[in-house]
């Protein structure tokens, strides 16, 4: 007897809700027809049957959230089986619970270990919060910016009619209709260009890019157009665009969509590089990023959408150019920015156990880096790590391992160590994509390593 | 030589059934538009020969791209804007800095690398800019500006100002994959902007029958329903007469529209043009025959629109200003080594 399990959608899906059934029980399908619909992370899409029959049992309510990839939804007996539904076991009666974000939960300094003179303040903002995803926040982000701002538009592809090509834009369109959210052609280079001579002459505006893999058919924009022309006009002629969309690898994509140009727009002058790893940091900062006068490129992770944290409520802006210290600590300093924090935070956890207090650094600002407060942690700890979810070569964990020896070379009990991903492209295969990525272990082991235990 | 596309006979395409503007006039000029014409075509050749010059004496740097034999296109289109229109072109933007309004002795001092140069000498002669004149750049990397002068032509219809954008490149950047992007989201969005390419005809030292599979640049635009207009760049007043009829298209709501001028420059590409692709004989036949400056003096005298002791007057008064602007460019100090680290970023993190 076919039963039906709920398919992965999209590459990221791991869950989804089962919106709603079209069919019941004794209905007949025929392959092909649509069964039900599934909200998955990025959009509401229908699931057909691939099989006919007669549906002999929802094993799924309609409504519930939460249902993992893989899940029996539904059975249907074929026709010459349509008198046996006695095999079908019954609707199961309650739904696992939608599983919270697998990440560990952010430690909050001040324990028991903490040192008395340095230990930082907390870097969360008092007040109310609410729980949100990053794609939310990142919404509620412009969608606040473009209330008060009226020159300020986003323009990219899918972000209009079809909400997003992640979701990120869902519901801008019909709060401020398609003059201010403007859906694109497949065309990143013209669109780039568009967008930064809009700013050149006077507006504001958000260039999404689907990912930013696509962005390098643009750099010449974001370079040569954006970030130059204040300083090649002696100051005269500003340029202030936020280029954004999700960076680094996702799932399973493969080699060209996959990839973190964190370090390549790092290196720019006349350039903001934003990637942040939290919910509350993505709205802060990219509220701020708006409000810059200079270009901005500010990177996000596809990975990281779906994750909820507590943001502030309110007009919450993060300051550009300050690094934030996630997890305090005493033994040593894991730096890390976007995704990374999260394997950080993870490996921090396990450290713990084995008896290293570990503190976590969040750069969120690429450029102008916050070298300071890495300096500080560094003072403090004597023993650093830099996390990064992207290659080794030139990278933000090469940077700072610069800044570590030209400024704090006094302050190392050990050396550097920078553990990323493997120096080579993306594989597909996912035994090897695993084995390219950025693991939780590896940190621990590095951070043993400098620790000497 | 104005003709609109698809005008001609059997091997163009047939006419295309969505709107096009008519054939443009040549512009009837009084005597006051006729001398002013004059006088900036004067000044774009006297500046660029006296900044040849300097650059043959090293007091220029670097590349410097001279756009004498192409006067008349700036000249013709800038005199049919007005103050809030937005103009951007490429790398050989002197013309279009003078033909703006922009004083004479700041963008000479810009291309000697001084502090009084517009863009403080950071930018040189590839990269200057006036957003109070409405210039936005002087871009170095080839059809660069052509997204970025829809960007501008976009900004004035989100402002709804009533202004247009007009985006110069040459023929050599016609062939960019991003001008086409840019066709595409200008007729898509109705955006007011008058595409101008100036086809000097050589991208460098490659012809443009060469480097281009069709090689009437004015139908380059077909494809994307935006209109291409084909115009005697050599011409000041055809290219005015056009320029008039494109801004009262753009500027009413049509959308863009391409104007292909067709025009010649007497020097290289840059000042270290080994001259190897065409003759000598070429540039002669020219410089004789298709004379912005000459086809217009003898037209003002023909005309009896002033006499010669009239043009001589102007003639000196450019004379004395380049003379200027050249002194000025080299008396005025560098910029203050301070000033390596300013303008980076506007905002304070």
């Amino acid at each position: 007897m076919p039963q039906i399990l709920l398919p992965a959608m999209s590459p990221t899906m791991e869950e989804g809700t089962l919106a709603k059934w079209l069919v019941a029980v004794g209905d007949v399908v025929k392959p092909g027809d649509v069964i039900a619909e599934i909200e998955t992370d990025k959009a509401t899409m229908e699931l057909e049957s691939d099989d006919g029959g007669t549906v002999t049992a929802l094993l799924v309510a309609g409504g519930s959230e939460g249902v993992k990839v893989g899940t029996p939804i539904i059975n249907i007996a074929g026709e010459d089986e349509a008198e046996t539904p006695a095999a079908a076991p019954a609707p199961k009666a309650t739904m696992e619970e939608p599983k919270a974000v697998s990440l560990p939960e952010r430690e909050t300094p001040g324990d028991d270990n903490a040192p008395v003179a340095a230990a930082p303040a907390p870097d969360i903002a008092p007040g109310p919060t609410r729980r949100q995803t990053v794609r939310e926040a990142l919404r509620d982000a412009m969608a606040e910016e473009m209330r008060t701002d009226q020159t300020l538009f986003v323009m990219g592809e899918e972000v209009a009619e079809y909400q997003g090509a992640y979701k990120v834009t869902q519901g801008l369109l019909e709060e401020f209709g398609g003059s201010r959210v403007i859906d694109t052609p497949i065309t990143e280079y013209g669109f780039a260009g568009l967008g930064t001579g809009a700013a050149m002459g006077g507006l504001k505006p958000i260039v999404e890019f689907m990912t930013f893999n696509f962005a390098m058919q643009a750099i010449d924009h974001i370079i040569n157009s954006a970030a130059k022309t204040l300083y090649m006009s002696g100051g005269q002629m500003r340029c202030p665009v936020v280029f954004r969309g999700p960076n680094g690898a996702a799932s399973r994509v493969g080699a060209q969509h996959s990839q973190n140009y964190g370090p390549w727009y790092a290196s720019v002058p006349g350039l903001i590089v934003l990637a942040p790893y939290s919910a509350d940091d993505a709205k802060g900062l990219l509220k701020a990023a708006i409000r810059s006068p200079d270009p901005v490129v500010f990177l996000e992770n596809e990975l990281l959408y779906g994750q909820s944290f507590d943001v502030p409520e309110g007009d919450h802006v993060v300051p550009i150019g300050k690094a934030r210290i996630v997890k305090a600590g005493t033994d040593v300093t894991l730096v890390s920015y976007s995704i990374g924090v999260g394997v950080a935070l993870q490996a921090a956890e396990t450290l713990a156990g084995l008896g290293i207090n570990a503190e976590v650094i969040d750069l969120r600002t690429l450029r102008p880096m916050d070298t300071a407060t890495v300096l500080a942690s560094l003072k403090k700890t004597n023993r650093m790590v830099v996390v990064e979810e992207g290659w080794p070569t030139c990278s933000i964990a090469s940077e700072i391992m610069a800044v570590v020896m030209e400024k704090g070379f006094d302050d190392l009990d050990a050396p550097v160590l920078r553990v990323t991903n493997v120096d080579v492209p993306l594989p597909y295969a996912a035994n090897l994509e695993k084995a390219a990525l950025l693991k939780a272990e590896d940190v621990v082991t590095a951070a043993r390593t400098v620790c000497y235990k | 030589m104005a003709r609109s596309t698809g005008r001609k006979a059997a091997s163009a395409p047939p006419i295309p059934n969505w709107p096009r503007p008519d054939e443009p006039e040549r512009f009837v000029a009084s005597r006051d538009q006729l001398l002013e014409m004059y006088r900036q075509m004067v000044l774009i050749r006297r500046f660029e020969e006296r900044a040849g010059q300097l650059y043959g004496m090293g007091q220029i740097g670097g590349f410097c791209h001279l756009y004498i034999g192409q006067e008349a296109v700036v000249v013709g289109l800038q005199a049919e804007l007005i103050k809030g229109d937005s103009i951007i072109t490429g790398y050989r933007d002197h013309g279009h800095m003078l033909a703006c309004g922009i004083s004479s002795k700041a963008v000479m001092a810009e291309l000697t690398g001084r502090a009084a140069g517009i863009s403080g000498g950071k930018g040189g002669s590839m990269h200057m800019f006036s957003v109070e004149h409405g210039f936005f750049g002087g871009h170095g990397i080839v059809a660069a500006q052509v997204p970025l002068g829809a960007g501008l032509g976009f900004a004035h219809k989100y402002k709804n100002d009533g202004h247009i954008a007009v985006t110069y490149f040459g023929d050599g950047a016609s062939n960019q994959g991003q001008v086409y992007e840019s066709f595409n989201m200008a007729e898509l969005w109705k955006l007011p902007v008058i595409f101008v390419i100036e086809n000097n005809q050589y991208a460098m030292g490659t012809s443009v029958n060469r480097a281009s599979s069709e090689d009437q640049l004015y139908r380059r635009g077909e494809s994307f329903r935006v209109p291409g207009l084909q115009v005697d760049g050599m011409d000041v007043l055809a290219v005015r007469g056009a320029a008039k009829l494109a801004v009262e298209w753009v500027r009413g709501g049509k959308g863009p529209l391409l104007l292909e001028m067709k025009t010649y420059r007497y020097r290289g590409h840059s000042m270290s043009d080994p001259a190897k692709y065409r003759s000598r004989d070429e540039v002669q036949a020219m410089r004789e025959k298709s004379d912005p400056i000459e086809g217009l003096k003898k037209l003002i005298l023909e005309g009896g629109h002033a006499d010669e002791a009239a043009l001589k007057a102007i003639d000196r008064d450019v004379r004395d200003e380049v003379a200027e602007a050249a002194d000025f460019a080299l008396e005025t100090p560098e910029p203050a080594l301070a000033e390596l680290h300013t303008d980076v970023l506007l905002g304070t993190y």
